[in-house]
């Protein structure tokens, strides 16, 4: 571990930006207890960063970096999306690599590093959208929750390939005009989190990002169970506003109609979650 | 498993004593793995690799290796090996044909993401119809990603190149990964004399911050917060950053050159400098005119080999040299669009003395014969082909 994996040069301190020199001060590491209610004290993502004005992606981002256990010794692997645009403005160690391969390089990095740091805790977290998910990288996804990798996978679930311009992807609902779908959508919305059931997922979580202190006590779920017992995986609902047409502040509003239908909290987990997360709530952790 | 010292890398690879073993290419090259002090290998099957995965599986078996794994295909293969070798460890792959293709995407990305990784080419048919025999016009597919490409004649090469490679690839200055390919079969499948190193040395350990860029493991800061940030923003400083980084793989290629001369010769082999008509080839297709050489000796015709070890780099300026005063360049491939000679046509001034050709494909030998039918046409000789009906 250490904590200077985000450090300015001394030298050019006094020129950069304030956002900048918050990533490194205003950093809340080291501290298992860390939350969302650091947010209005501390920086996790800095506001220029390259997504839209009220994208919900930003907002799960900033409730998840706020979360994560162990930021100081946790590698995010993202895909192409919108969601790769925030990683440049973020202060952890972050792998941009492919679109739809995430899984299959964390699988690499999580494996090398449990034996390169037998007595660290190095947690390795997936977040890509629901096209790098489910869609382009399905097989990579899959197979890691198969080979029961010791990796949190999180989905950006906006329903629609945002970062080319609006594409139908598999979590698109039935029905829904896209590009690339001009008729409407012909089948389903895929039931992801069914499926990483199945596929042997021993915590899956599905959600909106409308409660940032339900998504931490999830994250921080799926990460405690990842570390000691196999792969999990979390389902976020994060609409894309700029293609479904809605306006800047209108996200939050479209969160909460979801969270009463298609989006309604929904967490499974295995006995040997059960016991990881119990064990977790008596520590305080949770 | 027997104890193995760790060495260093130089007296391996040039000094330490060998022991000649008849063994196939396949087992050459596990054997070369493990003596590389490789961390992880990821394997998928296909016909004719699988043989090397499967060696190599038996030697993590045996205690050789920390981790190996059946991936999911070859895509997620070599993307884990991409993560693998962000996570400090040192990685060993192989595929072949319609493998190596669905691998590319994530291959063809291992350069610029600075993986010093080493992968076997195994060579086969791509493209329809399917077939599983020998042909090498998937190298045409690596020349263009960045990556240091070798090609083996024989076992021997086998080994040698693949043991260097994971010294070649993890120096500071080249840092990119390594392809050593052979022709699936002919030399996989077959077996040679191979000198080998002792079975109870190996390599130092991959020293991952010993590197132009720093391990994904969060000990260190690293050079950017996102070491393989994409580049997204339509500015010109995106345009550039893209560019630099681009301009700085392919010179660390370049740079591989002076690791090529030191640990394995230098990029070709000449037979009979002083020929006056040259065949260049590289792989199986350099033994056959090795052959040939020797068939053109026996005719009185002064012929000469120029082998061709490593594609990329592609070494222009020797092979420049050695072909200025000759009269005429023959180049025998084993794959259909003759990949080899469009290299060494740009790489000489006067090029239309060069023969493309022979070239055989789909699995088919490359018989000495049709090499020296190009080598009596450089000759102007008229030879009557005599037709059994
Ligand atoms: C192999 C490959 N195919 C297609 C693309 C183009 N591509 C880039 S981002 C993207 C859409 C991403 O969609 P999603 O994963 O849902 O993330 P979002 O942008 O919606 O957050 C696509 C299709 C690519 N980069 N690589
Ligand atoms: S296009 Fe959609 S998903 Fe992408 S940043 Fe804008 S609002 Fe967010
Ligand atoms: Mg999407």
């Amino acid at each position: 571990m250490s904590f200077k994996i985000y450090e300015i040069n001394e030298e050019l301190l006094d020129v950069m930006p304030q956002e900048i020199r918050d990533l490194q001060f205003k950093a809340t590491w080291g501290n298992p207890k860390r939350g969302v209610m650091d947010l209005p004290y501390s920086k996790e993502l800095i506001e220029e960063h390259s997504l839209c004005a009220g994208c919900p992606e930003s907002m799960a981002l900033r409730y998840i970096l706020a979360s994560l256990p162990n930021p100081e010794d946790t590698i995010i692997v993202n895909s192409t999306g919108c969601t790769s645009l925030v990683f440049p403005h973020i202060a952890l160690h972050t792998v941009h690599s492919l679109f739809g391969n995430q899984n299959a390089v964390a699988s690499g990095i999580k494996r090398v590093l449990e034996w390169r740091f037998p007595d660290k805790v190095k947690d390795v977290v997936v977040l890509a959208g629901d096209g790098a998910t489910v869609d382009i990288g399905l097989d990579c996804t899959l197979q890691s929750f198969f080979r029961q990798e010791k990796i949190t996978t999180i989905c950006f679930d906006n329903e629609v390939y945002a970062n080319t311009g609006g594409q139908e992807s598999g979590l698109t609902v039935k029905g829904h005009v896209f590009k690339m779908a001009p008729k409407g959508k012909q089948w389903d919305k895929v039931p992801f989190w069914q499926i990483a059931i199945d596929s042997g997922c021993h915590y899956v979580a599905r959600l909106t990002v409308s409660s940032p202190k339900r998504v931490e006590t999830v994250i921080k779920k799926a990460i405690y169970v990842a570390r000691e017992v196999g792969p999990t995986y979390v389902h976020l609902y994060t609409p894309c506003i700029l293609e479904i047409g809605l306006n800047s502040d209108d996200g939050l509003d479209e969160m909460r109609q979801r969270d009463k239908e298609r989006f309604a909290f929904f967490e499974y987990m295995t006995p040997q979650a059960e016991e990881v997360i119990n064990r977790k709530k008596e520590e305080g952790l949770l | 498993m027997p104890e193995q010292k760790v060495v260093d890398a130089d007296w391996l690879l040039l000094e330490a004593p060998r022991e000649r073993k008849f063994i196939t290419g396949a087992q050459a090259m596990a054997e070369a793995v493990k003596r590389a002090n490789v961390d992880i290998a990821i394997a998928y099957p296909i016909t004719p690799q699988s043989e090397v995965m499967h060696l190599v599986g038996d030697i993590w078996a045996q205690g050789y290796l920390k981790d190996y794994y059946r991936a999911e295909e070859e895509y997620g293969a070599m993307s884990a090996i991409a993560g693998a070798v962000r996570g400090g460890a040192r990685a060993f792959s192989a595929t072949s044909g319609p493998g190596l293709l669905r691998g590319i995407e994530a291959i063809a990305s291992w350069p610029g993401h600075r993986i010093p990784a080493v992968l076997g080419v195994l060579t086969r048919v791509v493209n329809a119809p399917l077939s599983i025999q020998p042909d090498n016009v998937e190298i045409a597919y690596l020349l263009h990603c960045g990556m240091v490409v070798l090609h083996a004649e024989n076992q021997q090469d086998v080994f040698d190149f693949t043991l260097a490679s994971f010294v070649i690839s993890e120096k500071v200055d080249v840092y990119i990964p390594i392809a050593v390919c052979t022709e699936g079969f002919f030399v996989t499948h077959a077996k040679g004399y191979v000198n080998m190193t002792p079975e109870d040395m190996k390599l130092p350990p991959r020293d991952p911050y010993k590197a132009p860029v720093p391990p994904t493991d969060c000990e260190i800061p690293p050079a950017r917060i996102q070491r393989d940030a994409p580049v997204q923003k339509s500015n010109f400083m995106s345009y550039l950053i893209h560019a630099v980084w681009q301009q700085e793989v392919w010179a660390s290629n370049r740079r591989a050159m002076k690791y090529i001369y030191k640990y394995l010769g230098g990029p070709i082999e000449v037979v009979n400098p002083d020929a006056e008509v040259f065949i260049v080839a590289s792989g199986c297709a350099a033994a056959q005119g090795r052959e040939a050489v020797r068939y053109a000796q026996l005719e009185g015709l002064n012929v000469g080999l120029v082998k061709v070890k490593s594609i990329r780099p592609f070494p222009e300026r020797e092979i420049r040299e050695v072909l200025s005063k000759a009269k005429a360049v023959i180049v025998p491939e084993h794959n259909i669009v003759g990949w080899l000679a469009k290299e060494v046509k740009a790489s000489i001034p006067d090029n239309d003395k060069v023969i493309g050709g022979p070239r055989v494909y789909g699995g088919m030998t490359l018989p000495v014969e049709l090499i020296m039918e190009k080598v009596y046409e450089a000759f102007g000789i008229k030879k009557e082909k005599k037709v059994v009906v």
